[in-house]
């Protein structure tokens, strides 16, 4: 079964607080959408709207062609696993992953095949005998996720699947959710998440939210590299955000000319320009900044600098340096003028 | 613990002893010595006897205890249900409704039993509800009287139940029904057990009510005890009283054992 979602104009409100504001957002079938933003942006509400456990004031829900928006939540043909697991506690492993296909009365002898078949999938099959209690918080998220995937449907939800899970455990399950999602390539997948790791490893498109509303949605490249509001800039990556005014193929930061692509800002215009830290490199080069250096942290593979540019602080990544600058020195670093891009001023509030 | 040097913990434990000892031990302890006794002019009671035993285990009494049995069974099953069910049908109510309904199943709490008991002998005397004479009048009062409890303690269990167990059951395909009966009931199943305890106990210690409407077939062991001692017969009186406890605790273990099996987490 093949079928994406999508959002019309899709508005939540609990009394007077929209918690989320007109969505119009398409998940492709066979789609990885993450819904990536800080807590309380709607990413949540916008899932549980696809759930069915919430009801839009206005808008529609699809769920490939059929309007689900006035459809309970057991009518909607969806899979969903969230952050407590939710695993049923008075039901076996091997219950828990059918109690889908019980429930939908699907034929008995198919059941124990799906199961296995499911258990199979996530690693689980070892497991089936055990009590939901008996196993630890990744096995537990693999069963939700195997009793999810059981009823085949054409949509699975996750909400905040790992956010639970300790680091380690986490970027396992990345990987295996990466794996089931090749295995399962017509599934469409909406994830909600607040990790910007999770959302650029495992998304084909990932929605940026904020504030009850859909600020940017695109390939994790596009956002990465050409981010189009302030706010994707800093939520997506880390950024420097330097205040600058464009001139004509160059803007002025600093009392510098820095030579940037300034083809979407008209000239004379107040604008923000954007600059990864790892793609800042200390020493001279093209663009080049003077500034001090204000701290200094060891992180292992990298340094990251803080330098103080005329009052603003930049963040460079930098590889493992031999000598480290003492602070307060003075130094130059410069960045490549492909490696900026400048955002127009407002559109942060778009 | 909250104390901790070894002279405060059994300056505790003996304040415990003489507060518990006097309030609760001592008084039960007495009738069970008075259920074994001939006679109880002094200090200390003569006998010992197992005479009054004989007598409270047959017969008039034996027929008491059945009755007292079969009473409270039914009205804490009866009670267990419509409690559970106006506690589902609750939840799923906007709040002012919810406290409608609470407050409409707590008040025969409220109201002395003895008047629950008058308030029923009156409705209930006439056709075409007449029930008065016999044993179900007895089985109704009962089940008025603990449906509050069990409505209370299973509302109780239905606020602190995550709904995410029910959406993910929803989700999953599983129609409202399902849901309530594979997932959520059997989630309250500790709860429902212990109303159900709870409401047993109540019920075989029922009296007030019980006196206004028992029929003469239909006669509970409190009222057994309560004719008893009024006749005079203390010490008969206090070996029925003895049975109803025991038997009262033997279904109250019982029931917590089940209990202890169903609590998963």
């Amino acid at each position: 079964m093949t079928s994406g979602i999508r959002f019309e104009n899709v508005s939540v409100a609990y009394g007077r607080s929209v918690v989320l504001d007109s969505l119009d957002l398409t998940v492709e079938p066979g789609e990885v959408m993450a819904l990536l933003g800080p807590s309380g942006s709607g990413k949540t509400t916008a899932l549980r709207a696809v759930a069915g456990f919430v009801q839009p004031v206005s808008g529609r829900v699809f769920i490939g062609d059929r309007d689900v928006t006035g459809l309970p939540p057991h009518r909607r043909g969806i899979g969903m696993v969230v952050q407590q697991y939710a695993l049923f506690p008075h039901m076996r492993v091997e219950e828990n992953v059918a109690f889908g296909l019980r429930a939908q009365k699907a034929p008995k002898r198919g059941i124990a095949a799906r199961v296995a078949e499911a258990l199979e999938m996530t690693g689980m099959a070892a497991y089936a005998r055990r009590y939901p209690r008996e196993l630890s918080g990744g096995q537990q998220q693999r069963v939700a996720i195997a009793r999810a995937l059981a009823i085949r449907p054409g949509v699975l939800l996750l909400d905040e699947p790992l956010s639970a899970l300790d680091a380690q455990l986490r970027s396992g399950m990345l990987a295996e959710l990466a794996r089931l999602h090749r295995e399962l390539p017509d599934v469409s997948i909406l994830y909600v998440t607040h990790d910007q790791v999770e959302a650029l490893t495992l998304a084909d498109r990932i929605a940026v939210m904020d504030r009850a509303r859909l600020r940017d949605c695109g390939t994790p490249q596009e956002l990465y590299r050409r981010p189009r509001t302030e706010f994707t800039a800093s939520f997506v990556g880390n950024a420097n955000l330097l205040p600058v005014t464009v001139g004509s193929g160059s803007v002025s930061f600093a009392g510098a000319d820095l030579k940037v692509p300034t083809a979407e800002v008209p000239p004379g215009a107040s604008a923000t320009l954007c600059v990864r830290p790892h793609l800042i490199g200390l020493g001279d080069g093209p663009n080049a900044l003077r500034g001090t250096i204000a701290e200094i942290q060891w992180r292992g593979s990298t340094h990251r600098l803080y330098v103080d540019v005329d009052g603003h602080r930049l963040k460079a990544d930098v590889r493992e340096l031999r000598e480290t600058p003492a602070l307060g020195a003075e130094v130059t670093v410069h960045f490549a003028p492909e490696d900026a891009v400048l955002l127009a001023a407002g559109v942060s509030d778009a | 613990m909250l104390v901790h040097s070894r002279k405060g913990k059994w300056t505790v434990w003996a304040l415990f002893f003489v507060l518990f000892l006097p309030l609760f031990a001592l008084p039960l302890l007495v009738i069970v010595t008075a259920s074994f006794s001939t006679n109880w002019s002094g200090a200390f009671p003569s006998g010992p006897t197992a005479e009054h035993y004989s007598a409270a285990v047959r017969g008039e009494s034996l027929q008491a205890l059945t009755t007292s049995l079969i009473t409270a069974v039914t009205a804490s099953l009866l009670a267990l249900t419509v409690g559970s069910w106006a506690a589902l049908a609750a939840a799923s109510l906007k709040k002012r409704g919810r406290r409608a309904l609470d407050a409409l199943f707590m008040l025969p709490v409220a109201v002395p039993s003895v008047v629950v008991g008058l308030a029923i002998l009156v409705a209930f005397s006439k056709p075409p509800m007449l029930l008065n004479g016999t044993r179900w009048i007895v089985i109704l009062a009962h089940t008025v009287l603990v449906t509050a409890f069990a409505h209370q303690s299973v509302a109780a269990a239905i606020v602190r139940l995550d709904p995410m167990y029910e959406q993910a059951a929803a989700s999953l395909g599983a129609r409202p029904s399902y849901v309530l009966f594979r997932v959520r009931l059997p989630l309250l199943l500790p709860s429902l057990n212990a109303a159900a305890g709870l409401c047993f106990a109540l019920s075989m210690g029922e009296l007030s009510a019980t006196m206004m409407l028992y029929p003469p077939d239909w006669m509970p062991l409190p009222v057994q005890i309560f004719t008893a001692t009024d006749r005079g017969s203390l010490f008969t009186g206090s070996a029925v009283a003895v049975v109803l406890m025991g038997t009262t605790l033997l279904v109250l273990l019982a029931v917590s054992r089940i209990r202890t099996k169903a609590s998963y987490r």
